[in-house]
């Protein structure tokens, strides 16, 4: 009796109690299902947070520089000598300073529209382009003009798309806007990245009574170099301050790297807990086998009588065991990719974000041969029993 | 001529806590090839313990069984498992027929552990159903035949591996006494084609069917000859009651 032979019995047997053989599987169906979807979830969200921060451009590092007491220095002289210093590994910077006074335009108050004070390089360094009149210039910043570059949100909505010329007021501040920036979300949003009000930098700084300093976003050359330039400006600013606490340097890099080894912590744990489903699963089949080697008792002394072999049962229930284990693996991982795409529309519904629950191809093969695993690991004890039947008591069997 | 079957001081201990009972005692006898034997007594006589040795279902406790010379008692469980598929063909009181599995499928059992391959087992299947007159239903499961089908269908299966012994087991146990007739006529026949048949029964009426009867009674051989000879019917009580 071969392999083959004995996986068709296997089938035959399977599909003789259709409802019973699905309840055994319905552990490893719900455990297996679960590990796909958690797999596939977690494979998502680093897709998500990667494609998030590209937006913002994997060559970018933001300065942080606290100073030291109470002195609110914008030391941005400093800075552009640590770039003067690195030109090997450092390209463009620029200050950024939030301001958090309202904009108006006419009479109208938009307190979600953003605006920051930036060098004439932001808008090159985050790949905006300009649409209309011109960008911010090094003249801007140095002679601290009253201008600003707005975002296409802007423009489009209170501009009826022509804003160049026409000024805007920043708190107090009037300022002539000079240029418009091309779209840059899909979809253009109220307080999104398109309602945006840019100045020069120095023009902020002196306009601003609550704007924040001593934020700098910088860009490197290439991605390999963000470590590299990180430790040239903590080097610089160590130099400056002598004291680590004075400033922090975060590239984008590495906060991919930590948010997407939370997730993946995240997911480990996940995934240790759905694969216990997946013992509670191989359980649950080794008690129906159990039942099953009760209930054939009879079977089993008729075959043994006939010239089986204790091995021959062996295989025979290890493997029906293992195919049932199988089969509600192979269904498991059909729901789970359902499960996936339920999830993907769900979040895309609830969230406006969008996001794809993508199940890896290495968690399904994974998933399929832990399943059959199981189904030998825990099919062996009630194969074992049947294979030691004595066949004359089981002959006897009612 | 050397013998098929041959018991030589075969005991069979049963433990039972303090007790021991002795089903088959110092039993010694022989069946040669192409035979028709049949084993009687009354329950609890020890017909099933001698048929459970003849099948190699279990091991002497003492003594020796040889069956086409080869010293059973010596063997291991896959042995045994093996010259059971290979010499012996059973036939049960209850058929014991496979209910999901086809007539074909059921007959194929014990030549597929035999190993033998798929067409050859189809093949071999088909001709032993042909031989019971069953070759018009081998589609069919157990459940749609009589049960005087279905222990031809068990006559087939113990025929097909073409072994030296049948063995029957009560095989007219559930049935009337009409296709009790046809099942032993059935066996009779396959004897005269040259089949060694041994037969165990408690029916007086069946077992004289047989060419030579063997009664047992407490474990004990009380007769041992001709099945048509007056002394093979007697009431074990008239014969050998002093032994109780
Ligand atoms: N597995 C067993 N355990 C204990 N005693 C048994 C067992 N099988 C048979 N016996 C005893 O052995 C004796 C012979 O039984 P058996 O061979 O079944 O006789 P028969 O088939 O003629 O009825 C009886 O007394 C029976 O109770
Ligand atoms: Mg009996």
């Amino acid at each position: 009796m071969n392999f083959l032979e004995t996986f068709k019995l296997a089938l035959k047997n399977i599909a003789s109690s259709k409802m019973r053989s699905f309840l055994t599987m319905l552990g490893i169906i719900i455990g297996v299902c679960a590990v796909i979807v958690i797999v596939g979830l977690g494979n998502g969200m680093s897709n998500y947070i990667q494609d998030s921060f590209a937006d913002i451009g994997t060559n970018m590092l933001q300065v942080q520089v606290m100073g030291r007491g109470t002195s609110r220095r914008a030391p941005e002289e400093d800075m552009y000598a640590i770039m003067d210093a690195n030109p090997d590994c450092l390209d463009q910077l620029s200050p950024l300073v939030s301001m958090y006074e309202p904009v108006k335009v006419g009479s109208e108050t938009y307190k979600r529209t953003s605006v920051a004070g930036v060098s004439e390089d932001y808008f090159a360094m985050l790949g905006y382009g300009v649409e209309q009149g011109r960008g911010l210039e090094y003249m801007d910043v140095v002679n601290r003009s009253n201008i600003c570059v707005v975002g296409k949100y802007v423009s489009d909505t209170y501009y009826g798309g022509a804003a160049v010329g026409e000024s805007i007021k920043v708190g107090s501040t009037r300022l002539e806007i000079v240029g418009v920036l091309e779209q840059d979300a899909e979809e253009m949003e109220e307080g999104g990245n398109d309602d945006y009000v840019y100045l020069p930098y120095s023009t902020a700084s002196r306009v601003s009574h609550t704007g924040t300093f001593g934020s700098y976003a910088v860009t490197v050359h290439t991605e390999e170099q963000a470590a590299q330039g990180k430790k040239a400006i903590e080097d610089g600013l160590y130099k400056i301050y002598g004291d680590t606490n004075a400033y922090a340097v975060v590239s984008v890099v590495e906060l991919i790297d930590i948010m997407t080894s939370m997730v993946n912590t995240v997911m480990v744990v996940l995934t240790i807990i759905a694969a216990i489903s997946l013992v509670v699963g191989g359980i649950g089949i080794m008690n129906i086998m159990l039942v099953s080697v009760t209930e054939r008792t009879r079977e089993i002394g008729i075959r043994k009588a006939l010239g089986a072999r204790e091995g021959t049962i062996l295989q025979q229930f290890v493997i029906e065991a293992a195919t049932t284990s199988a089969i509600g693996g192979v269904i498991g991982i059909g729901l789970g990719y359902v499960l996936s795409a339920v999830a993907t529309q769900l979040i895309a519904m609830l969230m406006q974000e969008s996001m794809t629950v993508t199940p890896s191809s290495a968690a399904v093969l994974t998933a399929f041969g832990v399943s059959a695993g199981i189904g030998v690991l825990f099919g062996y004890l009630p194969a074992r029993k049947a294979a030691r039947l004595n066949p004359i008591e089981a002959l006897r069997y009612d | 001529m050397s013998s098929l079957i041959e018991f030589r001081d075969v005991c069979k201990l049963y433990h039972m806590g303090e007790y021991t009972v002795s089903a088959a005692d110092h039993i010694s006898m022989s069946i040669n090839k192409g035979e028709f034997v049949a084993i009687v007594g009354q329950s609890g006589s020890g017909k099933s313990t001698c048929m459970n040795i003849i099948g190699c279902l279990h091991v002497p406790t003492s003594g020796t069984y040889l069956l086409d010379g080869r010293d059973v008692g010596s063997m291991n469980r896959n042995e045994l498992a093996a010259i059971r598929n290979e010499l012996l063909g059973f036939i049960f009181q209850q058929y014991n027929l496979m209910p999901k599995l086809n007539l074909l499928e059921n007959v194929e059992i014990p030549l597929m552990y035999a190993g033998m391959p798929k067409a050859e087992r189809r093949a071999r299947a088909k001709e032993v159903l042909e031989q019971v007159g069953l070759g018009d239903k081998v589609k069919h499961r157990p459940s749609e035949l009589s049960g005087g089908q279905q222990q031809r269908v068990s006559i087939a299966r113990a025929l097909a591996g073409r072994p030296a012994v049948i063995l029957a087991d009560e095989p007219t146990g559930a049935l009337d006494s009409r296709t009790s007739r046809e099942v032993i006529n059935m066996l009779r026949q396959l004897n005269e084609q040259g089949n060694t048949v041994v037969l165990i029964t408690h029916d007086n009426s069946i077992a004289v069917q047989a060419q030579r009867i063997i009664r047992l009674e407490d474990g004990h051989v009380i007769y041992d000859g001709d099945a048509h000879a007056p002394e093979a019917v007697v009431t074990p009580h008239l014969a050998g009651g002093e032994t109780a």
